[in-house]
C-alpha cells in the first residue's frame, strides 16, 4: 500500500480483497469505480465514502491481466464491473450479475480501447 | 373519422438526448405554453398517435424501438425531429455510439433545429405538423373515395 | 405456488419521459425481481474527451443532461480548475451558487410534477411546472437559455448578474414561497396523496449505505450527507442544514425535496446579501496535467467527476459517475415485493435521469 497523492492509494491485487473487507466492515459505502487505460495498463480505481471523507484506492492492471470482482462484498459494484468490461474490455471475474457485455449493448467492441490506438 | 384530422394525437419518444429537448417538450404541454390548445394530445399509446415527436439521436439499441413505434402508428402520420440532436446528431455525433439523426432510420417531415430546442420553436413545429397531417389526410381521404367510384 | 410471469416495463412507457426497460418478475401482483437493461440514451460521451480540447468539454459535460446541465458544467470545471491550480474569482463562485440552487428549484420542481403524474394527479403536475416556469424565466433573463445555458467556463463563468437583477429575482422568489407552500403541502396533507406515499419503497438506513444511495434518496433514510457542507463554491460561506428524514419511505424522499425547495430558496437569498463585487473570470494558460477527483451535490445527489490529464490538450480520462447511476441498485430493492401499480412510482422516486446515467 502506497500514498501516490491526491486522495489516491496504490494498492496491489492481492490487497484488494482484504481492503474491501476493511472497509465493508467499517460502513463505508462504495462511490464509484473508474476505469482508465494509459500507457499499456489498465488503472482501477476504487472511491469509498462515509460521511465526507473519501478515499481512493487505485490498482494498476496489466493488459492481459485479470481482476477480481467485488460485487460479493459490495453488490452496487455490479454495474461498475460491467461497464468497465464492456467499455474497456477489462476481464473481471465472477460478477455476481453478469450481463456478457450486453449492458448497454453498444455496436462497438470495446471503444475506450479503440481510442488509444489512434 | 372526418373530424379526426382537426385533433390529431400526439406521441412523443425519446431518443438519446440529453433530455434537455424533452422537458421542453413536455413544459410545452404545462399552462404557460400549452399547446394541446391546438388540438394536439399527448398520448403514450402508438396506435393512437398521428404525430410522432422524437427528440435526440439515434444508437443502435433505441434505432429498433423507434422504427417498432413507426410502423405501428396508423397512416397516415408525421414525424417531427426536435432538436438539433434529432436533426443531425448534434455535438454527439461523433460519438461511438451515435448514428446520427432520426432520418437515418424512419423519413422525418418536419425538422425543428435548436439545442435545446425553444418552447416557440416546438409550438411551431407542432403546428406545421397538424397541418401537414391535415394535408395528408386530405390526400388518403381522396384517393379512398377514388376507388370507391371505381 | 402462484405462477410466475415477465411483464416487460418500457423503454416507451407513458409515465417515463425517458427510456429505461426493465423485466419485472411478477407473482400474482407482487413483484419479485427487477432486471434492469440500459443502454436506450447511451451516446458514449465520455470518448469525447480524444476529439474534443479540455475547452470545448465543458459544453459537451453540459449535455449530458438538460436537467442538471449547469452542475455537470460546473463539476466539470471545478475539476479541471483544481488541477491547473486555478483560483476562482469569488464573484463567479457565488453566481455558481446562486445558478447551482435555481437548478436545484427547477429539477425539484419537476420532479414534484412528475411524481403527480406517476399517481394520476394531473391537476398537481400543472401547477408544479407552472411554478417551474418562473425558474426558467430567470434563467432566461440571466444566462439567455432556458435549459442548456453554457456560462460555465474553466476559470469563472461567462456571464454576470448585476445588483437589480439579482434583487428582482429574490423578489421573485419571495412571492414564489407562499405559491410553493401551498402546493407543497398537498403532497405532504393530502389523503390521497399520502395514501400512494406513505410505507411505500422502504430503504432502511443499512440498506442505503449498503447499496450506495446517494442524495435525497440517502437523507430521506436518516443519513446526514450533503455534498453542501464539503464547502465547494461559495457553499462554505452560507448557513444551511442538512434536511433528512427517518421514515424510510417514498413519503419521507417528497420531504426531503421539498424541504430542499425552501431551503435553496433561502440560500439565493443569503449569496444575493454576501455577494462581492469584482472579476467573474481570470484567464488560464497552458494544458491540464494531472488528476481530480470532484464531489458535488446535484438536485439528485452526489455527483463524482474524474478527470486524467496530461499536459496536452487532450484528456486521458473524464468520467462522470451520476447520481441515478449510484441510486440504481437502490431501486431495485424497492421493487421487490412491491405491488405492480406502484413500480412506475417507485421508479420515480429516485428521480432517475436516465441520459445522466448513460452519458
Amino acid at each position: 500500500m502506497e500514498d501516490i497523492g491526491n486522495n489516491v492509494i496504490k494498492i496491489e491485487q492481492v490487497e484488494l480483497l482484504p481492503v474491501i473487507m476493511e472497509k465493508k466492515n467499517d460502513d463505508w459505502r462504495l462511490a464509484q469505480i473508474c476505469c482508465a487505460f494509459r500507457d499499456g495498463h489498465y488503472e482501477v480505481s476504487y472511491s469509498f465514502a462515509k460521511g465526507y471523507e473519501l478515499t481512493n484506492y487505485r490498482l494498476i492492471v496489466g493488459k492481459d491481466e485479470t481482476v477480481a470482482s467485488i460485487s460479493r462484498v459490495y453488490k452496487s459494484a455490479i454495474l461498475y464491473e460491467n461497464e468497465m468490461r464492456e467499455l474497456f474490455g477489462l476481464g473481471v471475474e465472477h460478477i455476481k450479475v453478469d450481463y456478457h457485455d450486453k449492458l448497454y449493448r453498444i455496436d462497438a467492441e470495446t471503444p475506450f480501447m479503440e481510442k488509444e490506438g489512434e | 373519422m372526418k373530424t379526426m384530422h382537426k385533433s390529431p394525437w400526439l406521441l412523443h419518444y425519446d431518443g438519446s438526448s440529453c433530455n434537455g429537448c424533452d422537458i421542453e417538450v413536455l413544459a410545452c404541454t404545462t399552462p404557460v405554453y400549452d399547446v394541446e390548445r391546438f388540438g394536439v394530445v399527448n398520448t403514450g399509446n402508438p396506435m393512437h398517435a398521428d404525430i410522432f415527436l422524437v427528440t435526440g439521436g439515434i444508437n443502435s439499441q433505441n434505432e429498433d424501438v423507434v422504427k417498432q413505434i413507426y410502423s405501428q402508428m396508423p397512416d397516415p402520420k408525421v414525424v417531427l425531429a426536435v432538436g438539433t440532436c434529432a436533426c443531425t446528431g448534434g455535438v454527439f455525433k461523433e460519438c461511438y455510439n451515435i448514428k446520427g439523426g432520426v432520418d437515418t432510420v424512419i423519413p422525418v417531415d418536419i425538422y425543428v433545429p435548436g439545442c435545446a430546442a425553444r418552447p416557440e420553436s416546438i409550438i411551431d413545429g407542432v403546428v406545421k405538423a397538424v397541418s401537414l397531417f391535415q394535408r395528408k389526410h386530405e390526400e388518403e381521404e381522396k384517393k379512398k373515395n377514388g376507388r370507391h367510384r371505381k | 405456488m402462484a405462477n410466475r410471469s415477465v411483464v416487460p416495463f418500457g423503454p416507451q412507457h407513458p409515465v417515463l419521459p425517458e427510456p429505461i426497460h426493465l423485466d419485472l418478475v411478477m407473482e400474482d401482483e407482487t413483484v419479485i425481481e427487477a432486471v434492469p437493461s440500459i443502454g436506450y440514451v447511451h451516446r458514449g460521451l465520455e470518448s469525447l474527451v480524444k476529439k474534443k480540447d479540455f475547452n470545448e468539454m465543458v459544453y459537451v459535460t453540459e449535455r449530458i443532461c438538460g436537467i442538471c446541465s449547469f452542475m455537470h458544467g460546473m463539476g466539470y470545471c471545478s475539476a479541471v480548475e483544481k488541477i491547473m491550480n486555478v483560483e476562482v474569482p469569488r464573484r463567479a463562485d457565488y453566481l455558481r451558487t446562486i445558478w447551482s440552487e435555481m437548478s436545484r428549484l427547477h429539477s425539484h420542481l419537476l420532479w414534484l410534477g412528475l411524481l403527480a403524474d406517476a399517481f394520476g394527479f394531473e391537476a398537481l403536475f400543472m401547477q408544479s411546472w407552472r411554478l417551474r416556469e418562473k425558474i426558467l424565466d430567470m434563467f432566461e433573463i440571466s444566462t439567455g437559455g432556458r435549459v442548456i445555458f453554457s456560462v460555465n467556463k474553466i476559470g469563472g463563468v461567462l456571464k454576470d448578474m448585476p445588483k437589480d437583477m439579482l434583487k428582482s429575482f429574490v423578489a421573485i422568489l419571495n412571492d414564489m414561497e407562499k405559491e410553493l407552500s401551498e402546493t407543497t403541502s398537498v403532497f405532504l396533507n393530502e389523503y390521497t396523496v399520502r395514501s400512494r406515499l406513505e410505507g411505500v419503497g422502504i430503504i432502511t438506513k443499512e440498506d442505503a449505505i449498503r447499496r450506495g444511495a446517494v442524495g435525497p434518496m440517502m437523507r430521506a433514510s436518516g443519513i446526514e450527507v450533503d455534498m453542501r457542507k464539503t464547502g465547494y463554491a461559495a457553499y462554505s460561506d452560507l448557513d444551511f442544514e442538512v434536511i433528512t428524514s427517518d421514515k424510510c419511505d417514498s413519503l419521507a424522499r417528497c420531504q426531503v425535496r421539498i424541504g430542499e425547495l425552501f431551503q435553496s430558496i433561502a440560500i439565493i437569498r443569503q449569496a444575493v446579501d454576501k455577494i462581492p463585487e469584482g472579476e467573474i473570470s481570470v484567464p488560464v494558460k497552458g494544458n491540464p496535467d494531472g488528476e481530480c477527483f470532484m464531489r458535488l451535490e446535484q438536485p439528485r445527489g452526489e455527483a463524482f467527476y474524474y478527470v486524467r490529464a496530461n499536459g496536452t490538450k487532450f484528456l486521458d480520462r473524464m468520467r462522470v459517475r451520476t447520481p441515478t447511476f449510484a441510486n440504481i441498485p437502490a431501486m431495485l430493492q424497492t421493487l421487490q415485493g412491491a405491488q405492480f401499480a406502484d413500480v412506475p412510482l417507485l421508479i420515480l422516486t429516485i428521480d432517475p435521469c436516465i441520459s445522466c446515467t448513460e452519458r
